[in-house]
């Protein structure tokens, strides 16, 4: 939970900037790395890797997840298998797909 | 009658209860985009035509370090109302509300350019989800402008009156705030830069 003395507010501040400057870097890298020309299939791991970096440190720190109720953790969980079912859901096209072709 | 929780912490969920709201509110949005997401995976994969339009990337990753920098603004706001400086949190969120009308300018350029090269929603695959994704978030954006202003304006004046209510106020707007930028730093890789 989120601290309270003066003191242990101002050392997260100093956090805040530290993952501000970690986000806006990244943000070069994924910009750069997109100029290389590098196949998609790598392509598409390095910005999405780059991307889920960026966002751990946005849901970590921003939106202090990284010190926060069970019940939270539990409600994201389940969000978490949905999010994986949606996802699997153009898996099953993909593989028709396959087959047709 | 008083609304419970609303400053007090909940003994069985150790939250206050907007807090726990909000949590469930951002895992039905991330339902939306997720399902959005999935159905750009689903054109992407399924599309033997698929044509990536080669879209503004400087203007995309300047918008990027708009929505980052408003993040910032959004936590330190919050974390001076917690060292009670009213008028640095007023400072912070003017700066988010002004960051935010600049996402929405550089969007509003962005679109006029590509209508200008005749690049529309109906014009291929790429085009619709492009313009669908960044529609709903650019909502989502101007929702949290909504918010922002009424919290300067006239939610501010619970400050004086319950300034812990507002507070947490501020951090659930916060945590919105975070997932809306949290959907751009995905946006950005998959639909410019992919």
């Amino acid at each position: 939970m989120s601290a309270h003395t003066p003191e242990e507010i101002r050392k997260e501040t100093r956090t805040y900037i530290v993952v501000f400057a970690a986000l806006a870097t990244l943000t070069v890298i994924t910009v750069v790395v997109s100029y290389l020309d590098l196949p998609t299939g790598a392509a598409v791991f390095v910005a999405l890797f780059i991307a889920l970096i960026k966002g751990s440190l946005v849901v970590a720190y921003f939106m202090h997840l990284i010190d926060e109720q069970r019940v939270i953790y539990a409600i994201l969980l389940f969000t978490l298998v949905l999010f994986i079912v949606i996802f699997a859901l153009p898996a099953g096209n993909f593989a028709d797909q396959l087959r047709v072709d | 009658m008083e609304i419970p929780y609303t400053v007090q912490v909940r003994p069985d969920t150790g939250l206050y209860n907007a807090k726990l709201g909000i949590w469930l509110f951002l895992a039905s949005e991330a339902m939306l985009f997720g399902g959005l997401f999935s159905a750009y995976v689903l054109l992407r994969t399924g599309d033997p035509g698929w044509q990536s339009e080669a879209l503004n990337v400087p203007m995309a990753m300047l918008n990027t370090m708009i929505l980052i920098t408003s993040s910032v603004t959004v936590v330190l706001g919050w974390a001076s109302l917690r060292l009670g400086d009213f008028k640095k949190f007023r400072l912070y969120f003017g700066l988010t509300f002004l960051l935010a009308c600049g996402f929405m300018v550089v969007k509003a350029f962005e679109y006029s350019a590509e209508f200008e090269h005749h690049l529309y929603p109906a014009t291929n695959n790429f085009m619709g989800i492009y313009f669908t994704l960044t529609a709903v978030h650019g909502l989502h954006v101007l929702g949290g402008m909504v918010v922002v202003a009424y919290l300067l304006g006239p939610g501010a004046k619970m400050w004086n009156s319950e300034p812990e209510h507002f507070t947490n106020r501020v951090e659930t707007f916060g945590l919105y705030w975070h997932f809306v930028d949290l959907v751009w730093i995905f946006l950005f890789p998959s639909l410019y830069l992919l």
